[in-house]
């Protein structure tokens, strides 16, 4: 049996020689992004705004308009309206009552279910939340918090690892692929909520897995070819990993497809997010942060006489490819 | 390379085996599991309620409120404590601002004082000894008195232990539901409850405080003063909890929630009404059995939560220590203030803060598309894996399915719950198990087009792509960690699936695989592979 060979033996693609094309492209994206994120802003989730958000489900596609109309004239404040999963189900968020009485937002709530029973009969509510201010302000700053945190303890174990040009370009890289997934939402206003925190940290640390590959691999690729210039050496060691980068993508690719097309309505902001982080943080792990390193001045043989202690037999000499 | 002893393969058999049966509870009901002899693994992997059906209640208390009990409290002992003989004359006694201050009429007794203060105050909290109450005297003769941080700590940490007792013995009194309570940070408790979709009463019960009490009616209050809200000397005005105005009611109270012993809902005799018969303890009984005595033909008051439920004449002395609240219940009301009754006072009020339910439909919905997506997921990879690295790529993927097995037997063991996002982090981790397959074939691919043997070139593809798989989890672990140490809900059903995934997949795409490769080499000795 012919084996299948996504990515053809001994590629020679020069990498660092677009590099300037390279960044100037992510720079753009990733103000555009940032552009975006602030004009247009997140649909933010009850998790993060509070409120209260009611799924109902509907028996045939209800009218978006007639909707709307019927809970704003519940004077509980303006709704957002969103379909989800199909025609048949749409989910009502709405602003946290005025009262803090707890039994506020179960009259609210009540009060939701009960006008839309009467006006579309078989309507049934399958879940419902409700998030208070402070909550919600306090999710917000531990997602933000989470995100950072990672980064930065990421950054300082691939600078303890490697040199420390390796721990900044990681974090460049890692930042650009959080601000091009945040801006993905900005652009697509798909519900940004707690289940997309994970995504982004998981995103994170997926493109933390490619580029450690890689600079490992360059690590490696320095202490065997010391007369190497720079350049040559990331192209060599970003090459050589290229079939592993292309193929583990792929299948990721295909459970996320998965997911997104069988794993239902609940998870496809995640499945997305997702499967978004995973194009952005293989581009950047291919072109962004091992370019980087060498606009960060990292040279070969940095760390020599602690390299030929510890790995004295890894330094023989193998033919190049 | 192909020196795998036999012990080695035997014993990563049989840990694999175990690992893997203990993935087999998570697929029977639970029914059949509690038929299961007792040697037999019998945790499951828990569904969360996103998956289950079910309502999350995050209860807030107001801490504030323990620091004012506490000085209230501290009020009432200084009183108590300076009118012991040889009584001491103090006045001027408030609690404003977090403290409780008072002067000392004769400043020669200020000693006498100090020293009694010292009784109450407290020899300290717990382990480390620092004081519970800082006392001060100002202007010689005035003294304050100011819980320190880790008194009114420790006061919070009793109120909420407390607190979460009395919420877990409400909720089951409610029946058959099988709710976590746990407490969270400082001033937070998390109720779950899986299979309930309507939380309306669980809420109402919550948040009830149940202090119970009985005073006396003031008789001599002048009907036309309560109305314009003007209590009489020694009584204060309350509410009538189905919202019929005030009444006036003595300021000594006669029974309190303490002396409870239980609370059940009956029925009234007579009417056949639904009402509450509460069962007093020896010495409530023998108060309640004195002042009813004492009073006979006068209106008492039965007061819950500062409301009055009632107002029944006493018509003849009570002496076995029950009573009967009636007072326009259902069946429903009269049950639930039993349950909060009889589970005691909370001691600390408690708000609902964050809330979800779930339809047990949905979270039906939820798990077929969420298990449907992951099977897809699973033989996706697997023939994309068979298709592109042959035997090594059917190896990777037993790996993978044994991987599953292992990460559901795991969380089984810990009891860890299963979430929607859990499910992605299984999918996901799916994704990222082959990772460490397609790193040492890759690399198996490239030592063979460098020349190596056969042998040679599956030795170093392991050995190399070890090291950058141990990196790359490392980092990624970092990641889950953080994850679990800040997120909360859905973020942290993923990291823990994250984490699990992170350590079973390392030693199944690593170990394991390596042991099936070397067994196949050592039987067929290859000089070519299809790699």
């Amino acid at each position: 049996m012919r084996l299948l060979k996504i990515i053809p033996d001994n590629t020679n693609i020069g990498f660092v020689r677009v590099r300037h094309i390279a960044f100037a492209i992510t720079a753009l994206l990733t103000v555009a992004a940032l552009v975006l994120t602030v004009v247009r802003g997140l649909n933010l989730g009850v998790d993060f705004v509070g409120g209260v958000s009611i799924e109902e489900k509907f028996t045939t596609a209800p009218p978006l308009d007639e909707v709307r109309a019927l809970v704003n004239g519940l004077g509980l404040g303006e709704a957002a309206l969103q379909q989800l999963g199909g025609p048949n189900t749409i989910t009502i968020r709405l602003p946290p009552p005025e009262s803090s009485d707890p039994a506020a937002v179960d009259a609210m709530v009540e009060k939701v279910k009960a006008a839309l029973a009467a006006k579309f009969p078989g309507a049934s509510f399958s879940n419902y939340s409700t998030v208070s201010g402070k909550v919600s302000g306090e999710l917000v700053q531990n997602g933000i918090l989470a995100v950072l945190l990672a980064i930065i303890g990421i950054a300082i174990f691939s600078w303890f690892r490697y040199e420390w040009q390796f721990g900044v370009s990681t974090a460049v890289a890692i930042i650009h692929d959080v601000l091009m997934t945040i801006g993905f939402f900005a652009l697509t206003q798909l519900v940004f909520d707690l289940n997309i925190v994970a995504a982004v940290l998981t995103i994170i640390g997926y493109s933390i897995n490619d580029k450690m590959v890689i600079d490992d691999r360059i690590r490696e690729n320095m202490r065997k070819f010391r007369k190497m210039g720079m350049r040559e050496l990331i192209d060599l060691s970003v090459n050589e990993t290229l079939p592993r980068t292309v193929m583990t993508s792929l299948t990721i690719m295909l459970a996320l497809a998965s997911l997104l097309i069988w794993g239902g309505h609940v998870l496809r902001g995640f499945a997305s997010a997702m499967m978004l982080g995973i194009v952005v943080g293989t581009y950047s792990s291919v072109y962004v942060s091992s370019s980087l390193l060498i606009t960060l001045g990292l040279k070969p043989g940095f760390r020599e006489a602690k390299a030929d202690a510890s790995n004295a037999e890894r330094v023989a000499p193998r033919d190049l490819p | 390379m192909l020196d795998f002893p036999r012990w080695k393969i035997l014993s990563i058999a049989i840990g694999l085996a175990l690992l893997v049966s203990l993935s087999i509870p998570s697929f029977v009901p639970k029914s059949v599991r509690e038929t299961w002899p007792s040697w037999m693994p019998r945790p499951a992997v828990n569904l969360g309620l996103d998956l289950a059906g079910g309502s999350y209640l995050l209860l807030e208390a107001q801490t504030a409120d323990v620091a004012k009990a506490k000085l209230n409290q501290m009020e009432e002992q200084v009183r108590a404590e300076m009118r012991r003989d040889p009584r001491i004359e103090i006045g001027d006694v408030s609690v404003q601002g977090g403290k409780l201050t008072f002067m000392v009429r004769d400043s020669a007794k200020v000693d006498a004082v100090r020293e009694r203060l010292l009784a109450i105050t407290g020899s300290g909290v717990g382990t480390t000894g620092q004081r519970e109450w800082d006392v001060a005297v100002v202007d010689s003769s005035r003294f304050v008195l100011t819980p320190t941080d880790a008194g009114l700590q420790q006061s919070i940490d009793t109120a909420m232990n407390d607190a979460r007792e009395v919420v877990d013995k409400r909720i089951n009194g409610l029946g058959t539901l099988e709710p976590t309570v746990v407490r969270e940070g400082g001033n937070r408790i998390v109720v779950q409850v899986p299979g309930l979709d309507d939380p309306t009463a669980l809420k109402k019960l919550l948040g009830q405080t149940a202090q119970l009490e009985f005073r006396l009616v003031d008789t001599t209050a002048d009907p036309q003063q309560v109305a314009q809200g003007i209590a009489p000397a020694g009584s204060v005005l309350m509410p009538y909890a189905d919202g019929g105005g005030m009444i006036a009611v003595q300021r000594q109270v006669m029974i309190t929630g303490g002396m409870l012993v239980n609370a059940t809902q009956t029925y009234d005799p007579q009417s056949g009404a639904p009402g509450v018969t509460l069962q007093l303890d020896g010495a409530g009984s023998k108060r309640f059995a004195k002042v009813t005595q004492e009073n006979s033909g006068k209106p008492f008051a039965i007061i819950v939560d500062n409301k009055v439920i009632s107002a029944p004449r006493i018509n003849e002395p009570i002496l076995g220590g029950s009573a009967v609240i009636n007072g326009g219940f259902t069946v429903q009301s009269a049950n639930e203030l039993a349950i909060a009754l009889r589970s005691g006072k909370l001691p600390i009020a408690l708000k609902v803060v964050q809330e979800s339910t779930v339809s047990p439909e949905l979270g039906a919905d939820s798990i077929r598309a969420g298990i449907t997506a992951s099977i897809i997921a699973v033989v996706a990879v697997i023939a994309f894996m068979i298709l592109t690295y042959g035997r090594f790529g059917l190896y990777a993927t037993f790996a993978v399915v044994i991987n599953v097995l292992v990460i559901l037997g795991v969380m089984g063991l810990l009891n860890a719950t299963l979430t929607l996002p859990g499910i992605a982090g299984f999918v996901l981790t799916i994704g990222t198990a082959v990772d460490a397959n397609v790193l040492i074939n890759e690399r198996i691919r490239e030592e063979r087009r460098r020349g190596r043997s056969v042998m040679q070139a599956v030795e170093l593809g392991y050995k190399e792509a070890s090291r950058t798989i141990f990196e790359a989890n490392v980092t990624h672990a970092i990641a889950g960690f953080i994850m679990l140490a800040l997120g909360s809900g859905p973020v942290r059903g993923f990291a823990v699936v994250l984490l699990i995934g992170i350590a079973t997949s390392v030693f199944t795409a690593v170990v394991f695989t390596r042991m099936l490769v070397t067994i196949w080499l050592r039987r067929n000795r290859p000089a070519e592979i299809n790699i």
